[in-house]
């Protein structure tokens, strides 16, 4: 492959630079989602009823890989008010196998046929007139299974044959891929290195575990042969066809209605077995039917368990101490599917070099089955583990070689002049000013006074100490992650658009329309922000909906930190669209020429006259009802409404070989975590004394919501780092099926303040410089914390080389190095 | 199952329901009611998005049986106030982007009201201990906490 670095940088298509001054944007709003909430009036999808709505329930499986040989439904069919009741074997005679982006795929089934793969994976389906009376039919329903072997640890899975094989027809083993991915010298580097830096690093699975589980209310009209889903499912308009191919049906027989979803944090991202069950029972049953998960179906089969890998790498510094190649062998384990592939190592690859000059790297991954729950979206998608193994091994070197954390990072940073910067995968960073964004945060936290605290005291006995990870956080992807790393990709690339509607109504008011859901994040707010800035609209003369897939325009919808980018991009469109029919709309009815029009406060009038305007409501409703006013000229034509699609900014293929994976996940943001931990040696227990989240968005939208991204992730990542972990016995039961054993942090947990602070360094690339913000909070947390605990223990010399550091857990490894002293 | 009638005052209106003895409060009222701004989150009584006042005490109606509640005064979020007439707490809630997803601000509100109803003067680690009781996944917390310091302080206000 030709160096990246010598590449061209295509060319920007951004229409609206960040160097101008903005009325709505960069400015805190309220957001314009909340009063509904506020009252109890928001709709979830447990809150969707329909006539004559049934309920559904599944039978889990309570082995971790078995055969199934029996199952006796008579005494269950037999209850009072069960209606209709499903084995896998039902339900495959009209409903195919779930949509996958694994090639070659690997093969799953709303309701397991033959066999099962993991605890809590459904062996029946159960419809009753309520839900009560469907969980009474499920102790009435007998199972026979012929228990396998269980496969639990990812290091064991690589070399299990026979009767351990959870997928047989794929071949005689549980590595569902392996590939080992190389760019740049890395043996060059390595041999020509100084020192290199050998760790092994382990990353715990866990997961998003959002309030709300997944859930959806399916309908089947036998006249139209036609479903209708209500489901909390945010990529609807993408890949919602998917699901419509699975129930058998055309696309345009399948109707996918979206509701408010109580958090996501990415696990809502791709749902398919949750609608399909719903779809397949109300086809079968001829009434509605609801299914939710409850929160054990969701914590042991909601299939999207997040990252679970164990590494081993080595880190190349030259002479000078620069990093000149970073190496990793990984083993993760995806559980028992496959669905996104290696889709989040592909993540992991825009920016595996975090934010330095490494000149090159080499990934090789092996991806194993389990029987456990397989992995999907959540928060960070991988990247965030290669987040934490990067950090570690700057930490590695700075302690291993004696330099300051602060000084060798500032000297290994991509500098501010060097974007965009190529890196060695392919991908290409937009832009960036890394150590502008640390020293905010060393004087955000008063550094120095802290290290002087922390002296102070340790004098005492007190073990405190101050982290630091400086990490990335790329946004704004292009799909093709999710199949790029497949070795036969079944699909070609994809730019991954997304699109709004905006209409404005007879009376001058605007109503846009998005094509994803509301899951927590703040889009109508954001759109209405954007809108109102470039029609100098009032924000409260603005409304948002949602379009279902019948209504639907291509969209992929929030998630790896995209929404507000590419809406922003689609909304510059569709009102420049708009605008430009205004302007000419009004010119008629003030006989003045559109070049001389200014749209201003809601206002279409001629520049320098102020007395010369129109409203919006009075040009609205001359284009909307009286067309025979206007020239006969298309563009004139009734109504005011623009659709407009927006598609990725910036991305180009990668090579047929892998060696290059192109640019694929440009827009890329940057973060620095300072915490301040205290470490009660006795007892294991962290606390957090300070916590300083400095980040790079470029242009911010909306402050107050982008901190509460910033906050929301951290705490996310304090629980990854601390607390959560979805934890299997040898016999692949989950020991932490409940939140009284996977422990989310509370309001005590969590620090009592993080204190976040921006630099704003524009994208080339989007409309006004936005990047994502969305992960980033989790995807520093991590690494920084690790890096706190291990500068408080430094005197015990404790390493934090595997997550999460639970109390008990940190009281081993302050025991076994104080054995070690003794 | 046999069934008993059942009356239950919530949000001042008074409702007669024939429940089942096992039927969960958090299912009545969700579901029999139509008030589905409780919202249920795990369904065993740690993650306080179901939280309600029965009798003027915060309680979890996943954790309660309806007819336990034969004849109990239940408020619900949809008796706290209107989108032109909030109470202070979801007023707070709002101002301090207390609030993400919304779907653990319901039983999150409540536990606050409670804290002010018994303490109107809470200081932060009253508020944290308080609403530890209650998960929420978006926030981190510290807007929560800083509502309710508002709510508080305004509700101070109020009371002069």
């Amino acid at each position: 492959m030709t160096n990246p670095k010598n590449r061209p940088i295509p060319a920007s298509r951004q229409r609206e630079g960040a160097d101008q001054s903005f009325k709505w944007i960069g400015k805190s709003m309220k957001r314009v989602e909340d009063p509904k909430l506020l009252v109890g009036k928001g709709v979830y999808i447990d809150d969707v009823s329909l006539p004559n709505m049934l309920h559904a329930v599944a039978l889990r499986s309570p082995y971790a890989h078995a055969l199934i040989k029996s199952i006796d439904t008579k005494d269950a069919l037999a209850l009072k008010g069960v209606v209709s009741i499903m084995t896998g074997e039902d339900v495959a005679k009209s409903t195919g196998v779930l949509p996958t982006f694994s090639n070659p795929p690997v093969e799953q089934r709303c309701v397991a046929v033959d066999r099962v793969r993991h605890v809590g994976e459904p062996v029946v389906l159960v419809v009753a007139e309520s839900r009560y009376i469907a969980e009474d039919a499920l102790e009435l329903i007998y199972v026979e299974y012929e228990e396998l072997p269980v496969v639990n640890d990812l290091v064991e899975a690589v070399h299990a044959t026979g009767d351990a094989v959870l997928h047989p027809y794929l071949g005689d083993t549980n590595v569902a891929s392996h590939r080992n991915f190389s760019f740049g010298p890395v043996d060059e580097d390595f041999n020509n290195a100084d020192v290199i830096i050998k760790r092994n690093l382990r990353w715990p699975r866990s997961g998003a575990q959002p309030m709300e589980t997944c859930g959806a209310v399916a309908s089947y009209d036998c006249g139209q042969e036609k479903f209708t889903i209500h489901v909390n499912f945010s990529m609807y308009n993408y890949v919602g066809w998917l699901l419509a191919d699975t129930l058998g049906v055309p696309a345009n027989k399948l109707n996918i209605v979206p509701v408010l979803a109580g958090g996501s944090f990415g696990s809502k991202l791709f749902l398919h077995k949750v609608p399909i069950i719903a779809a397949t029972l109300a086809r079968e049953c001829g009434q509605p039917v609801k299914y939710i998960e409850d929160r054990i179906d969701n914590i042991t089969a909601c299939d999207a368990h997040g990252s679970d890998r164990v590494y081993t790498c080595e880190l190349a510094l030259d002479e000078n101490r620069k990093m000149t190649s970073l190496r990793c062998e990984v083993i993760d384990d995806y559980g028992a599917y496959f669905q996104f592939g290696l889709g989040t190592h592909g993540n992991a690859l825009s920016q595996i070099t975090g934010p330095y000059r490494l000149g090159s790297v080499e990934l090789d991954v092996t991806a194993v089955f389990t029987n456990k729950c397989q992995q999907g979206a959540i928060r960070g998608f991988g990247a965030e583990v290669s987040n934490y193994v990067m950090e570690r091994m700057v930490d590695a070197a700075c302690s291993e070689l004696g330099m300051d954390p602060i000084e060798f990072r500032l000297a290994n940073y991509i500098q501010p002049d060097e974007f965009p910067y190529y890196i060695p995968t392919g991908n290409l960073y937009d832009s960036g000013n890394y150590p502008a964004v640390l020293n905010k945060a060393i004087e955000l936290l008063d550094y120095d006074g802290w290290r002087k605290k922390q002296e102070e005291a340790r004098k005492e006995g007190r073990y405190i100490g101050i982290g630091l990870a400086a990490c990335q956080e790329r946004s704004v992807f292009s799909a093709t992650e999710f199949w790029m790393l497949n070795k036969d990709p079944g699909f070609s690339l994809t730019s991954t658009p997304e699109s709004v509607t905006v209409k404005i109504d007879q009376l001058g008011c605007a109503v846009i329309t998005l094509y994803a859901p509301f899951w927590g994040t703040s889009p109508e707010t954001m759109a209405t922000m954007i809108l109102a800035e470039q029609l100098t609209i009032n924000p409260k003369d603005i409304a948002v909906i949602y379009a279902d897939t019948d209504h639907g325009l291509p969209s992929a919808g929030p998630g790896g930190s995209r929404y507000t980018a590419m809406i922003a991009g689609a909304l510059v469109s569709a009102s420049g669209t708009l605008k430009t029919k205004l302007l000419k709309v009004a010119a008629l009815m003030l006989e003045a020429s559109p070049d001389d029009m200014e749209l201003r406060d809601g206002k279409v009038g001629v520049k320098g006259s102020p007395e010369r305007e129109k409203t919006f409501a009075e040009v609205a409703m001359q284009s909307h009802l009286f067309r025979l006013s206007l020239p006969d000229d298309p563009e004139f034509d009734s109504g005011l409404t623009v659709s407009s699609t927006y598609d990725h900014p910036l991305t180009t293929p990668p090579s047929e070989d892998r060696s290059d994976l192109g640019i694929f996940y440009p827009i890329m943001g940057h973060m620095c975590h300072m915490p301040v931990v205290e470490v009660d040696v006795e007892t294991g227990q962290v606390k957090f004394l300070d916590y300083v989240a400095v980040h790079d968005c470029g242009t911010v939208v909306n402050p107050m919501t982008l901190d509460g991204h910033v906050r929301g992730g951290t705490v996310h990542g304090v629980g990854t780092a601390l607390y959560e972990e979805y934890q299997y016995d040898d016999q692949g039961q989950i020991l932490t099926a409940s939140y009284a054993d996977y422990l989310i942090p509370t309001a005590s947990e969590a620090p009592p303040e993080i204190r976040v602070g921006h630099v704003e360094t524009p994208s080339p690339f989007t409309e006004f410089g936005i990047k994502g913000g969305g992960e980033g909070g989790r995807m520093g947390a991590p690494p920084a914390i690790a890096s706190a605990i291990e500068d408080a223990l430094r005197p015990l010399g404790v390493k934090a080389d595997f997550l999460p550091l639970t109390p008990a857990r940190l009281r081993g490894l302050i025991r076994e190095s104080q054995n070690l002293e003794e | 199952m046999s069934k008993e009638c059942i009356t239950l005052v919530v949000n001042g209106k008074t409702y007669e329901e024939e429940v089942e003895p096992r039927e969960l409060l958090s299912d009545v009222l969700r579901h029999k009611l139509g008030l589905t701004g409780t919202h249920v989150g795990c369904e065993h009584g740690v993650c306080g998005s179901c939280t309600v006042f029965i009798n003027g005490k915060s309680a979890r109606t996943c954790l309660a049986f309806a007819a336990q509640c034969d004849g109990f005064e239940i408020t619900t979020i949809e008796g706290l106030g209107t989108v032109n007439e909030m109470h202070p707490v979801q007023q707070a809630f709002w101002d301090k982007h207390g609030l993400q997803c919304g779907f653990c601000t319901p039983g999150m509100m409540i536990a606050a009201i409670d804290l002010l109803n018994e303490n109107p003067n809470p200081d932060r680690e009253d508020i944290v201990e308080a609403v530890s009781g209650n998960l929420c996944r978006c926030t981190g917390y510290q807007t929560i906490i800083e509502a309710i310091e508002q709510a508080a302080e305004h509700m101070r206000k109020e009371r002069v």
